[in-house]
């Protein structure tokens, strides 16, 4: 469904910030996009949805394809209406605006208002925390509340592949687990793919069926997610558990170093 | 009611009358700068030549409210044209290189406006500005009614719009956030040039009726310099309070013209300063506005 094949993207035309990434999303299947900070991870999704070159981005070269077509040169709008939604990092609902207003935003590219209501039902149906805040200001809700808007805004646009930047961050591990089982249920439900950017390693693993690991702007791992959570090396540094019995220092930076086997 | 009371009630209702319209300068300035992050400085000049264009199109021979209603679509086609032509080639540049580019075109609309239509005063030749309504004492004149009613009509008209259209929606959300409501699949372009086309189109109908109140020159673009200080005491990003901006100063003003022109002459005119003055030093973010300031 989704397919990118070797993008480099630069800011400012000077700071390369993703060398050659290729990921693959198949029809109805959750991808998880993992890695440490300033990886690219989110880079890799702005550059998707096609709002990169409103930031002072640019793709160099590679190209992304979705359903067969290129949509690298495509304006955002053109790619929601394709069926990719991104839910962005930090949530960013409207602030200004009430649950309800935010959720139609969600819908804006659509001409069926029919559909549009009915999708509205079935959000609500997901969320039932937005019918009890239907028309309260956005800015009000809690940060649960407002990732489960930011994921219904999303879902309005009926995506064929939703993308979300880090849903995990900044709550608590229940609401996590909430929020993971609702998009559990969308995902076998409505048959969206999704595409996860986490630095939550073990939750997007479990929630995943294949996983990419990122470091400086490159892929340096892929595989199904059973076999990356028994990889030693994301056990270590993703996953916060080893084999051995003794206690690891990080302050040791070459040990850190010498362990990351796939750079070298 | 004693003449006194007479006498302040008359100019409250003067003072409405004119700061309706200063509310309708206010609320198309508050548009672009809420939508676009942009302070129009040709916006009086916007509403001067709707002005004009209105008074040509009477003085040929079209009835008042026909006249009003094409002046509002060319001043909305002249909007899109501002926006396309002016202002999209700016999008990047620093802000201050687009404030510029604003005072450019505030300079060449006036200069442009003199040589076609001249620069002395002008009688707007319209039916209304002839009589008058009196009402327990009180006297009011029919284009004051007039000005009261259609900028009413139109705050109406823009909340129902702003409240429960789809692009109303998305125009309030690309004020909100711009990078998510393209997120959303709105087409941030499209938004812009339909807030400067329906700011122009708002501006022409007020300066059309101001025409009508005061006479119609060049120097009716100096309005919007007084519609400022509404914006100012509003609090800039807010709509409701660029109407009640608008009200305070236009009520205000003509309390001070009617008490104490004839012992300090022209002091009506700096009352709207004389708030702008006050509201920066007590409360700079404006009666709605939000609190955060931005530091230069």
């Amino acid at each position: 469904m989704l397919k990118v094949n070797n993008i480099q993207v630069v800011y400012n035309n000077v700071i390369m910030v993703l060398k050659g990434i290729s990921l693959e999303v198949a029809d109805g299947q959750v991808v998880a996009l993992l890695g440490a900070n300033a990886a690219g991870k989110t880079t890799t999704l702005k550059t998707i949805c096609g709002i990169l070159r409103f930031q002072n981005g640019e793709l160099s070269e590679g190209d992304i394809e979705f359903k067969g077509r290129s949509i690298a040169t495509h304006d955002p709008d053109a790619i929601v209406r394709m069926g990719i939604c991104l839910v962005p990092e930090g949530r960013r609902v409207f602030s200004d605006l009430n649950v309800v207003e935010n959720l139609w935003i969600g819908a804006h590219t659509r001409r069926d208002r029919d559909g549009a209501k009915q999708d509205l039902d079935m959000v609500m149906e997901y969320f039932p925390n937005l019918r009890r805040r239907y028309k309260q200001q956005a800015v009000l809700l809690s940060g649960g509340e407002q990732q489960m808007l930011a994921i219904g805004r999303a879902l309005m646009s009926r995506p064929k592949l939703l993308m979300l930047d880090e849903p995990s961050l900044g709550l608590a591990p229940m609401l996590v687990k909430e929020i993971f089982d609702i998009l559990r249920r969308i995902n076998s439900e409505q048959k969206t793919s999704i595409l996860l950017v986490e630095q939550n390693a073990l939750v997007a693993l479990k929630f995943a069926q294949y996983g990419y690991i990122m470091e400086g702007g490159k892929m340096v791992l892929d595989g199904p997610s059973e076999s990356l959570l028994e990889n030693d090396d994301v056990k270590e540094f993703y996953l916060g558990v080893s084999d051995d019995q003794e206690r690891k220092s990080y302050a040791g930076v070459k040990h850190y170093k010498r362990r990351k086997r796939w750079l070298s | 009611m004693t003449e006194g009371a007479i006498y302040f009630l008359q100019l409250v209702i003067s003072g409405i009358a004119v700061g309706s319209l200063y509310a309708l300068v206010a609320l198309g300035f508050v548009l672009i700068y809420k939508a676009t992050d942009i302070m129009n400085f040709a916006h009086g000049e916007a509403m001067m030549v709707g002005a004009f264009v209105c008074y040509a199109l009477v003085v040929a021979g079209i009835p008042f409210l026909w006249a009003v209603l094409m002046t509002t679509v060319i001043a909305m086609f002249f909007g899109l044209a501002t926006e396309r032509l002016i202002l999209r080639p700016m999008i990047g540049e620093p802000q201050f290189a687009v404030v510029m580019v604003t005072i450019g075109l505030s300079i060449f609309l006036r200069s442009v406006s003199g040589i076609i239509f001249g620069h002395d005063n002008k009688i707007f030749p319209s039916q209304l500005s002839e009589q008058t309504l009196v009402l327990k004492g009180l006297v009011l004149s029919y284009t004051h009614l007039w000005a009261m009613l259609i900028s009413g009509l139109m705050v109406i008209l823009f909340f129902l719009f702003f409240r429960f259209s789809r692009v109303g929606l998305a125009m309030r959300g690309v004020a909100n956030d711009q990078d998510t409501a393209m997120l959303m699949g709105i087409s941030v372009k499209r938004v812009f040039a339909l807030t400067w086309g329906l700011s122009f189109a708002i501006a022409a109908v007020a300066g059309i009726f101001l025409a009508n109140v005061m006479v119609l020159n060049i120097a009716i673009c100096l309005v919007a310099i007084k519609a400022f200080p509404a914006v100012i005491l509003g609090g800039l990003e807010s709509i409701p309070g660029a109407i009640v901006g608008g009200l305070v100063i236009g009520v205000l003003e003509t309390l001070v013209g009617g008490y104490l022109d004839q012992t300090m002459p022209g002091v009506k005119d700096l009352t709207a300063f004389v708030v702008l003055f006050l509201v920066l030093m007590i409360r700079p973010y404006g009666l709605f506005g939000k609190k955060e300031i931005e530091r230069v």
